[in-house]
């Protein structure tokens, strides 16, 4: 693959003004020197970086990939995208650790654990085994790991048969619903069927985000266009795709295409233009008059935090005006940038520490809202959360689930 | 495809006068989305609120002066708003900043007169209502010694030259430099601010302060006096240090803005709006003078946002929102609207003094008297993207914003409880 950045990012560059409103969103830099920015690493380090040489520094292996610089930029600059390329060309210099091409394929760790899920869980459990694992690995020993589910969601789906009603959505359920928490999908699909969908689940796979938020862009492109291959011929009748893996989602829709230079594939522009993230969707026809309402009272208080990738999709905060419609619910609106995980960057021994730093605001805030529960759209999120608030978290979907008295 | 959403009102635009409007129709009932491509000016400004600091010489008293303003500039914002207009929008934003995340913080001012604030350059500039912790180095009020503090990790500050200029405009001045130890090579005011948070690096920062200082000095300080608690900052320092302490607005990131811009956008978050930020306007939907609906770029497919009012505060040449085509014709780039204070065909559009009041200085869209966008039914304009000002310049920027916002939303709120009540 050519390492010559896409037009479209390195275009962006000349309209950095050197504003500096990217440097003050940046979650990782406000807490540790080890990342010195987005505005130094990427528009000012990308002018140094000259095709077919090597990256200037190794810093740019701190950016979190959040994406928040991007989103905040009032130029257009794709300050992410630019750091993001310029990881990868880091690591085609420096090579990958193993850690990294282990940790980045839930496919792989998902099919090894699920059935011997009773052990591995426990192992995750167990002290000796983790101090062992970060000695080996380099995955720290008191990072926040799922517990296998011990069955896939994809087996419940081939036995259930989702009502014909003709009105067709396409369900792109992602690996943490797949291997980890099979009753989220479930829960979609319940919540879908209710409104009068007809729920089709594709046979699929990864999406290849955890690959090229690690830097490895030749297998992130293969994976992601296996993904796009599968899902765009159940989309071509015009029927939508949707997903409750906020950053999946946000890979398919755009970063795939803009980050791995795949903006021309045809199967991947499809599927990126059809995908909707859960609440997105919900919101749009509730909007149209179109999302029932026959919701229950909840008369329990959470907080929302709304994730960084969320935030990429460009669609405001959806889950909010969707809570607003379940009596009883109180919903304390969580005003932190990021929670630190970052998808698999605060399982890394060297980053775990400053992935708790970034999300200290966050834990503290949930603390203070005297919330039992926290609602937030991603799971590496929701699991980061738990593990440093002790508190339980649920996908938004569940509190529709419950409101509407199918749990 | 395109997906599409349905809300009252759509304000284009994240700066003071978005964000301001965005949260007065939410106040006032209406659903309201506000978008934004980014982050607006709010984080580079220094977060006093001027009104009108000169016309053209320094304006001691702005309440007093914007009757005669007004009249020798009839195309100006303020002249369309009317002066009696400014003093409620600075009520509200008061009450904003009171009832804001930062505990006890508050403005301090009024039209009455204007603060001379010290700049990091050491000039005076005027302003009317001005954040509690730049109160003290008021030079209207007080030319007794300043003592100037900088760090070697914030680069961007000179206390040197700061106390210099401060002297040769009367102000006995000296400069002192802190060890301030940030884990790397150089620091802004920012991460400045968020260290001083925290009350044991405060502890610390004063007691190093304090050894420096000479009786009867007061400190000027970059501003960085806390995000969060700047209150609890500015009152400890003062009360360790005994005698008044002052910020100093710093180049960007401007901590004092972004502490207005989190007053504003807490205010819209507690009336119920919305605010979507990285998506760009680029286009609209009209149907005859009506506009119907906004396109804004969003990850992997547009959303069309269908509403029945749009506030455009997207800023005018500055931020990007008014350009300036290499065909030498200006546009307004999200919605197309006539633009109005452009240099006519063959007339210089720019020249070579840089701090002249530029050909191009005053375009903005083109609006009627009710702020409502030439051509159109239902799209009105605040903030800088109202033609006819030159905000830099006049000292008038955050007036200019809050007023004109206050004014879109007014006339919003008042056509919706019209069609309510017909």
């Amino acid at each position: 693959m050519t390492d010559v950045l896409h037009e479209l990012l390195r275009g962006s560059l000349d309209h950095c003004v050197k504003c500096t409103i990217c440097e003050t969103a940046c979650p990782v830099s406000n807490v540790t020197p080890l990342f010195p920015g987005p505005k130094y690493e990427g528009p000012q380090a990308e002018r140094l970086r000259v095709a077919g040489d090597p990256s200037v520094d190794h810093s740019v292996d701190y950016c979190s990939g959040c994406g928040i610089c991007t989103q905040v930029c009032p130029q257009g600059v794709k300050i992410a995208e630019i750091n993001a390329q310029a990881r990868n060309k880091l690591k085609q210099r420096d090579g990958v650790p193993l850690r990294d091409r282990i940790i980045t394929r839930p496919t792989v760790v998902g099919r090894l654990g699920t059935p011997a899920a009773p052990i591995a869980n426990a192992s995750a459990r167990n002290r000796l085994v983790r101090v062992a694992t970060e000695k080996l690995m380099r995955i720290h020993r008191d990072a926040p790991v799922p517990s296998f589910a011990g069955r896939r969601f994809s087996s419940w789906a081939k036995k259930h048969s989702s009502p014909r009603t003709g009105r067709k959505v396409v369900y792109f359920h992602g690996c943490g619903t797949e291997y980890y928490e099979p009753e989220e999908g479930e829960k979609l699909v319940a919540i879908l069927e209710h409104n009068g969908f007809e729920v089709e689940v594709p046979k699929q796979d990864c999406c290849g985000l955890p690959l090229q938020s690690s830097g490895l862009f030749d297998d992130a492109r293969k994976v992601v266009l296996r993904l796009a291959r599968a899902l765009a011929p159940h989309v071509r009748d015009g029927s939508i795709i949707v997903g409750n893996a906020t950053s999946c989602t946000v890979m398919l829709k755009r970063e795939a295409r803009e980050i791995l230079s795949l903006e021309d594939d045809p199967d991947l522009k499809l599927v990126s233009e059809r995908t909707y993230d859960i609440c997105e969707l919900l919101l749009e026809l509730h909007d149209r008059g179109e999302l029932k309402t026959d919701f229950r009272p909840v008369p329990e208080k959470i907080a929302y935090h709304a994730p960084c990738q969320q935030q990429g999709h460009g669609i405001g905060k959806p889950a909010l005006d969707l809570f607003a419609l379940i009596p009883e619910l109180e919903v304390v609106e969580m005003d932190a940038r990021c929670c630190g995980i970052a998808g698999t960057y605060g399982l890394k021994q060297e980053k775990y520490e400053i992935a708790m730093a970034v999300g200290a605001d966050l834990f503290g805030q949930v603390a203070a809202s005297g919330a039992d529960t926290v609602a937030c759209d991603s799971e590496t999120c929701r699991w980061q959360i738990s593990h440093a608030t002790d508190r339980p978290s649920v996908h938004p979907i569940d509190l529709l689930h419950r409101a509407y008295g199918l749990s | 495809m395109t997906a599409e959403r349905h809300v009252d009102a759509v304000v284009i635009g994240a700066g003071t006068a978005g964000l301001t409007a965005g949260a007065l129709l939410a106040e006032g009932g209406a659903r309201v989305v506000v978008v934004a491509k980014g982050v607006g000016s709010t984080h580079l400004a220094p977060g006093t609120v001027d009104v009108l600091g000169y016309d053209p010489d320094r304006v001691e008293a702005p309440g007093a002066a914007l009757a005669g303003f007004v009249a020798a500039h009839p195309e100006h914002p303020y002249a369309r708003l009317g002066p009696d207009a400014v003093e409620p929008a600075l009520e509200w934003f008061r009450a904003k900043v009171q009832a804001g995340p930062q505990p006890g913080y508050a403005y301090v001012g009024d039209l009455a007169r204007n603060h001379m604030l010290p700049t990091a350059a050491g000039a005076l500039r005027p302003s009317a209502l001005v954040p509690e912790t730049m109160a003290p180095g008021d030079a209207a009020a007080d030319t007794s010694p300043v003592c100037v503090a900088g760090m070697r990790v914030l680069r961007d500050f000179h206390p040197e030259l700061c106390a210099a200029n401060l002297t040769a405009a009367g102000i006995p001045a000296r400069a002192v430099e802190l060890e301030v130890d940030m884990g790397r090579a150089d620091a802004n005011a920012l991460g400045l601010a968020r260290r001083l948070d925290d009350p044991s690096f405060r502890a610390a920062f004063a007691g190093q302060l304090g050894s420096k200082l000479r009786g009867g000095e007061r400190v000027a300080l970059p501003a960085m006096l806390g995000l969060r608690d700047p209150h609890r900052v500015w009152t400890e320092l003062q009360e360790r240090l005994d005698t008044p302490v002052f910020e100093i607005p710093t180049l960007p990131p401007s901590v004092p803005g972004m502490r207005l811009s989190d007053v504003l956008r807490a205010a819209l978050r507690a009336a119920g709006g919305r605010l979507v930020l990285g998506s760009e306007v680029v286009g609209g939907e009209r149907d005859g003078a009506r506009v119907s609906a906004v396109r804004v770029h969003a990850s992997g497919h547009d959303v069309l946002y269908h509403a029945r009012w749009f506030v455009l505060a997207a800023g005018g040449l500055n931020s990007g929102s008014i350009e300036l085509g290499s065909d030498w014709v200006v546009r307004e780039t999200a919605l197309g609207l006539p633009v109005h204070g452009a240099p006519g065909p063959g007339e210089p559009r720019f020249l070579p003094d840089v701090f002249a009041e530029q050909p191009l200085s005053r375009v903005g869209i083109a609006v009627d008297a009710g702020l409502r966008a030439e051509g159109t039914e239902n799209v009105l304009v605040a903030g800088a993207s109202l033609p006819g000002a030159v905000p830099w310049k006049e000292g008038s920027g955050e007036g200019i914003a809050l007023t004109s916002a206050h004014r879109a939303a007014a006339a919003v709120l008042a056509a919706e409880r019209i069609e309510a009540t017909a």
